[in-house]
């Protein structure tokens, strides 16, 4: 504690070439050959499929209203284009509403669960009984009761998503370290201090967690909400095209709306792994690669 | 208790609502700036006592009494106490300087205020380099030291260490020893230090306090004489050093006899 640790020296200016055994070279190689693959492989893998299905249908000759081909599906993707983006855009304002309201209402109860056990132990069972019942089941009562069909349908996408954030964000206020729970009450530290800096902290890679399966789900549950709706109300969601594409036939468009739901759903998982890599990666084990 | 008293427990007591005694009849006083290790086996209530003297855990009987301090409503002085955990106990997602304004953030000091004592307590344990650092980037024995600079940013007059340096290997261990004591010197704290090795506590402290477990009690109170500054091998080398660690290694041993029979 006197001398000062000096930090780590700079690495040499020229360093010099190095020489590697037979296993740590198949070892380095291995590992480039995976970074790369990581990449190819997926697409070589979706390519071939496409073709396969593709060749498919030509050799078996399958009505394109049972199995439509790939090319038919671009081109009804590039036809109903317009159609599809303002239903993609209903959708999604559903998906974001839902999901930011589950959010908001998941870390608050969390929150209030933390303060007191009796809380907990009084609603968590309503918070699991929504989970389990599935929402199929009760979106009409909710429809029946509910005037606005956008409230109706945020109600339904709510109750999906908002049980992964609830659990995980409980989970992990309470997985502070014991340790420092009580250094904080030698200090003095408020209620209020010991959430802001130890609580809210500790549970925010259980949170994130909770954000990952919560966003597929928002989008899972306003698809469910819309089919729920059906064409009866102001349906305009892509559930709304999938159901009409379905009544007229229109194979085409219905695989075209399905695979703009699944590349939304890819796209929010992606934005959901990049924020948890963007809020851990200085310190949390699981974002921290691994040097050996 | 004389006016160099800091502490003073008398009787003190725990016992745990599954029957466990873990503490009985402790009654001790400690004198301002000392450095006292508490010697035992696990079991003896050693850290149940520390617990006790930093108001993190109540006593079933006795009293805790600050002679020479003013005390709040809830029994505690009005000087600070920190304590250093067998481990850093630091926080992963914050700097190694945020780690260490903690104890003057909760206090509502603002880091432009906070920042000569902070950046003083990291120097003075060689981490001033590493204020920007996160806690994974450091070593175990920098971890320690980092959790070190926080206990004394608040200038405490008590430092409670628990088995701080149990996990670390024997190198980084000595070296954080002797580091220890130079602050200890410097910065006139009285210590209290929870300990199972005999030779960390004849080498650290100049009173020794060994104790045996079920119940939990004292049943040796050793003073070390042997004079401070005490660096290095010639210390650990001398017959006066080898004479305490084997009259602190015979009490140990009656201790842990005393506890077999149960």
């Amino acid at each position: 504690m006197v001398e000062p640790v000096t930090p780590a020296p700079a690495p040499a200016p020229a360093p010099a070439p190095i020489i590697l055994d037979p296993v740590e070279m198949r070892k380095a190689r291995q590992a480039r050959n995976e970074r790369i693959g990581a990449w190819v492989l997926p697409i070589i893998v979706v390519v071939l499929s496409i073709l396969a299905w593709d060749r498919f249908v030509v050799v078996n000759d399958i009505p394109h209203y049972i199995i439509p081909r790939p090319g038919r599906v671009l081109q009804a993707l590039v036809e109903s284009w317009d159609i599809l983006m303002a239903s993609l855009g209903a959708t999604l304002i559903l998906t974001f509403s839902a999901l930011s309201i589950a959010i908001v209402g998941g870390v608050g109860l969390a929150i209030l669960f933390a303060q007191s056990k009796w809380i907990e132990m009084s609603f968590y069972p309503y918070a699991v009984i929504l989970q389990v019942t599935p929402i199929i089941a009760v979106a009409p009562l909710i429809f029946i009761w509910v005037d606005s069909t956008f409230v109706g349908l945020l109600i339904c996408a709510w109750i999906v998503a908002f049980f992964p954030i609830l659990s995980n964000t409980t989970l992990g206020l309470q997985s502070a370290d014991h340790n420092l729970v009580d250094m904080m009450k030698l200090y003095g530290a408020t209620r209020w201090q010991t959430l802001r800096f130890l609580r809210l902290p500790s549970a925010l890679p259980y949170f994130l967690g909770g954000l990952k399966i919560a966003g597929g789900l928002s989008l899972i549950g306003a698809i469910v909400a819309e089919f729920v709706a059906g064409t009866g109300g102001a349906g305009s969601g892509l559930a709304f095209r999938i159901l009409e594409a379905s009544y007229r036939l229109n194979i085409p468009r219905m695989f075209a709306a399905i695979l703009l739901i699944s590349f939304t759903g890819i796209l929010i998982f992606m934005f959901m792994t990049f924020l948890s890599w963007l809020f851990l990666h200085k310190w949390h084990e699981s974002a921290i690669k691994r040097e050996s | 208790m004389s006016d160099q008293t800091l502490l003073s427990l008398t009787q003190v007591g725990k016992t745990f609502s599954n029957g466990t005694v873990a503490l009985q009849g402790m009654s001790m006083d400690i004198a301002q700036g000392s450095f006292v290790s508490l010697l035992g086996p696990s079991g003896c209530g050693k850290s149940t006592a520390l617990k006790i003297i930093a108001g993190l855990g109540n006593m079933t009987t006795g009293t805790l009494n600050w002679p020479n301090a003013k005390v709040d409503r809830m029994g505690r002085p009005d000087h600070e106490i920190s304590f250093v955990f067998q481990e850093p106990t630091l926080m992963l997602w914050a700097t190694v300087f945020d780690n260490v304004w903690l104890p003057l953030r909760l206090k509502g000091i603002k880091k432009k205020a906070a920042l000569t004592a902070v950046n003083e307590a990291l120097e003075m344990v060689g981490l001033a380099a590493f204020s920007g650092s996160y806690p994974r980037e450091l070593s175990g024995g920098m971890k320690m030291r980092v959790s070190i600079a926080r206990a004394l940013v608040t200038r405490p007059k008590l430092l409670l260490m628990d088995e701080p340096f149990a996990a670390l290997d024997e190198i980084t261990r000595s070296k954080l020893n002797d580091d220890l004591l130079t602050l200890w010197q410097q910065l006139n704290w009285t210590v209290i230090f929870v300990t199972h090795s005999v030779f960390e506590s004849a080498y650290l402290s100049n009173r020794i306090v060994v104790m045996a477990s079920r119940p939990g009690r004292v049943v040796a109170d050793i003073n070390v004489d042997a004079p401070y500054p005490r660096r290095g091998d010639d210390f650990r080398n001398s017959a006066e050093y080898n004479a305490y660690c084997s009259q602190t290694s015979l009490a140990l041993h009656a201790a842990m006899q005393a506890g077999d029979h149960l």
